[in-house]
């Protein structure tokens, strides 16, 4: 395989990931507000702010979700067959003595089986939770009707949630300087283009 | 009586809200005689009743003007409307019965059995029979804003709209501690407002105007201890004179405020009762009365014994509360709680249990293990990154 320079995030996938960034990164700033962390506006304005921010996130990813069906994009995300094992003993050993990257991006395979799993994760599991818990609470004079949930318990696993998303967004943008150079992760995620081996025509599933 | 405007109407000291029928003497042996009201007179007199005409009794529950209930004084004769929206001659001008309908004689709202929660909602086209609560005019969605209709469930109209109580000219006594009393060199002391503070025939006193409520779940049943009943003071060591139902679980419970009225009384460690003192004197001659003797121990022998109760000789202080519902003097809908009186850390329910208020309330091990875990992400990073930039010097020689 070659490298080459080639087109690796398409103009959704970008306008997907940054106004997905800012929402997170808004929502986490109310979201505490709200929480009584720390009171930069009102509990009222906090919380009005929050909800708007929350209702455009699962706009955002209904759409997301759409796309990603529609261009068969999902498969991106599946879990490999590869090891994981291996990807972690890069970042912890291989990095430090110049080892190249296991597992190169490709034209067709944008992420690696850390990557992969990870982002899954979020997917699946810590989004759908934070959208479930918040919109209950949201209508949770309704919700307590016919689900007699206690608000607590809401609010605990939308808490854990929100401190595993500052955890992950640490870490998050930490990795992106990981690539060839410092830069080259958030330019591709910027401009869409990035140096990659060329396999044209390989199965995204296998890796 | 209710409809008197004559003003002569007048509640004897101690006639527990009963007017004089006959001519008394009192205090005993001043020579003072209260005469008997003339019902008659008062009954050709009759005007609608108005604020006053019930205010003649219920501005003055426990000796005076605003002393005992916190939202029912003189000022609600005329009211500025930041006091009482319904009730201020600005606002709605209401009297008394336009939310106490009697039906039948029978003055709906009492404070033995309230109803704090009233599912029905508006009283028109159907009325449930009972039009005095909020709900009853204002129904169960009284508010543009959707989250404070959510809100109605949990909380009473009263907790946020009455942010404070005793609003008016008038403070209201908060605490009363009788064990203090008898000290007749300190005579009488005030404030600088003007309010007593200590009163050797009655021992400390605190007064207030502009008070926070304190908050709890209620669902309108208050018990009352008898006098002559067993009592033992709580784990807090208090005796509560008028004990409150209602909780979380109980789905006619509200959380609503109260003035909680704190003190200290005689009590009978072997008979487990609140003890009665003996405080007029009969005559000249009784040395027995508290305030001619400065005697406990002879003041409750005799309180006792005219009650007819038993007393062991032993007396102790001890503490007690009453609660008293907090439900007139509504402020203007802007004057009310927002929302970041309750959604703050330490906000107004921090005591109150079985509820979850974002903002007051968190886990705090979630939040001490949650930034916990950022901080070593953080640190993480920064030593990777350390280590990168260390080990790419070393491999690029
Ligand atoms: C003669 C004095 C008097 C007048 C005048 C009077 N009341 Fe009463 N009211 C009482 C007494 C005494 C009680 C019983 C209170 C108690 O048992 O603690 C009572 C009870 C009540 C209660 C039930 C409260 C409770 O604590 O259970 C309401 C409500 C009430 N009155 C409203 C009114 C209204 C409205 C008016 C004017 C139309 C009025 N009252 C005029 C003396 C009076
Ligand atoms: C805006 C409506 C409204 C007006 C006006 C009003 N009340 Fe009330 N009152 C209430 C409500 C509501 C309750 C609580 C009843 C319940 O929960 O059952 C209450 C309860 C009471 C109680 C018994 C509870 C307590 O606090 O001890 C008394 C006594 C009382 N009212 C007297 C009066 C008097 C006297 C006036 C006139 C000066 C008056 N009220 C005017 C609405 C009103
Ligand atoms: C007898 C009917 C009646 C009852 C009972 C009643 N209200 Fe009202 N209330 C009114 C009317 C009429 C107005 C003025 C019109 C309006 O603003 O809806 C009003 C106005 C108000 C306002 C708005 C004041 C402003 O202009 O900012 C508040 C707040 C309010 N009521 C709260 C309460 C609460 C709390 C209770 C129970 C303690 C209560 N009301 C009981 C009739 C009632
Ligand atoms: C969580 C606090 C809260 C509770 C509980 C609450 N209110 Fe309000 N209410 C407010 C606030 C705050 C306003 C001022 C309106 C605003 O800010 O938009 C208000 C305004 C009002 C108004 C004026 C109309 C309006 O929308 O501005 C009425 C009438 C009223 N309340 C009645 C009630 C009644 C009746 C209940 C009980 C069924 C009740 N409220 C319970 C907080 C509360
Ligand atoms: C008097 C105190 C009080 C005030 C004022 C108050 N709240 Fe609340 N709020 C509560 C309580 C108590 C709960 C918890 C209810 C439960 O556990 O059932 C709650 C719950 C909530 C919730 C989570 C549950 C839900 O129904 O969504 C939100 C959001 C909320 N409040 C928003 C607000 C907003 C916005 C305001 C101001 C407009 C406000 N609150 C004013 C006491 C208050």
């Amino acid at each position: 395989m070659t490298k080459k320079k080639a087109k690796i995030y398409t103009r959704f996938e970008r306008l997907w990931h940054w106004s997905q960034a800012i929402l997170i990164i808004s929502l986490g700033f109310t979201g505490f507000c709200v929480h009584g962390v720390y009171r930069l506006q009102t509990f009222e304005e906090a919380y009005k702010i929050h909800r708007l921010l929350g209702w455009a996130l699962v706009v955002l990813f209904i759409f997301a979700v759409f796309w990603h069906f529609t261009t068969g994009q999902w498969k991106q995300y599946l879990p490999t067959r590869q090891k994981i094992s291996k990807q972690i003993r890069y970042y912890t050993v291989g990095i430090f003595r110049g080892e190249p990257h296991p597992y190169e991006k490709t034209t067709r395979i944008k992420l690696n089986p850390l990557q992969r799993i990870t982002y899954l994760a979020f997917l699946i599991l810590i989004f759908p939770i934070m959208a479930t818990t918040g919109l209950m609470m949201i209508f949770y004079d309704q919700v307590r009707v016919v689900f007699p949930i206690p608000l607590e318990w809401l609010a605990f696993l939308h808490t854990v949630g929100a401190f595993l998303l500052v955890t992950f967004f640490i870490v998050h943008v930490y990795m992106t300087t990981t690539g060839h150079t410092v830069f080259e992760n958030i330019k591709a995620m910027i401009t869409g283009y990035e140096e990659v081996m060329d396999d044209e025509g390989g199965d995204l599933a296998v890796l | 009586m209710c409809h008197d405007t004559t003003g002569k109407y007048k509640k004897f000291p101690a006639g527990a809200g009963h007017p004089a029928y006959e001519p008394k003497e009192f205090p005993p042996g001043s020579g003072k005689i209260w005469e008997p009201v003339d019902l008659s007179e008062i009954a050709q007199t009759v005007g609608a009743a108005s604020r006053a005409n019930c205010g003649a009794c219920h501005f003055n529950g426990g000796g005076g003007d605003g002393t005992k209930h916190g939202d029912l004084d003189s000022t609600l004769v005329n009211p500025p409307k930041e006091v009482d929206v319904h009730m201020s001659p600005d606002g709605e001008n209401m009297v008394c019965a336009d939310c106490h309908k009697t039906e039948a004689h029978q003055i709906p709202g009492s404070r033995y059995a309230m109803s704090v929660k009233d599912a029905h909602g508006k009283d028109l086209p159907e009325s449930d029979g009972n039009p005095t609560t909020c709900e009853s005019c204002h129904g169960l969605k009284p508010h543009t804003k959707q989250k404070l209709n959510d809100h109605i469930d949990t909380l009473a109209c009263q907790t946020c709209h009455i942010p404070e109580f005793a609003r008016g000219d008038k403070p209201t006594l908060m605490f009363w501690d009788w064990s203090t009393a008898g000290d007749k060199k300190r005579g009488v002391e005030k404030d600088e407002h003007g309010w007593t503070t200590y009163n050797f025939k009655k021992g400390t006193e605190k007064w207030e105007k502009n008070v926070t409520p304190e908050y709890r779940w209620f669902n309108g049943q208050t018990d009352y201890v008898a006098v002559g009943e067993k009592v033992e003071p709580n784990e807090e060591g208090v005796i509560v004179i008028n004990q409150i139902s209602g909780g979380p679980d109980d789905p006619n419970s509200r959380i609503y405020p109260f003035k909680v009225f704190r003190g200290k009384q005689g009590y009978d460690p072997e008979t487990k009762q609140l003890l009665v003192p003996h405080l007029f004197p009969f005559n000249k001659e009784d040395k027995s009365a508290y305030w001619k003797g400065f005697n406990w121990d002879e003041a409750f022998k005799v309180g006792m014994e005219t009650a007819g109760l038993p007393y062991s000789g032993k007396y102790e202080w001890v503490k007690t509360e009453m609660y008293w519902p907090q439900t007139h003097m509504v402020a203007p809908g802007e004057q009310s709680l927002h929302c970041d009186d309750c959604h703050s850390p330490g906000g107004r329910l921090t005591q109150v249990a079985g509820i979850y208020v974002p903002g007051q309330d968190r886990f705090p091990w979630v939040d001490a293990l949650g930034w916990g875990l950022a901080l070593v992400a953080l640190i993480g990073v920064f030593v990777h990154a350390l280590l990168r930039l260390i080990s790419h010097k070393r491999n690029a020689h």
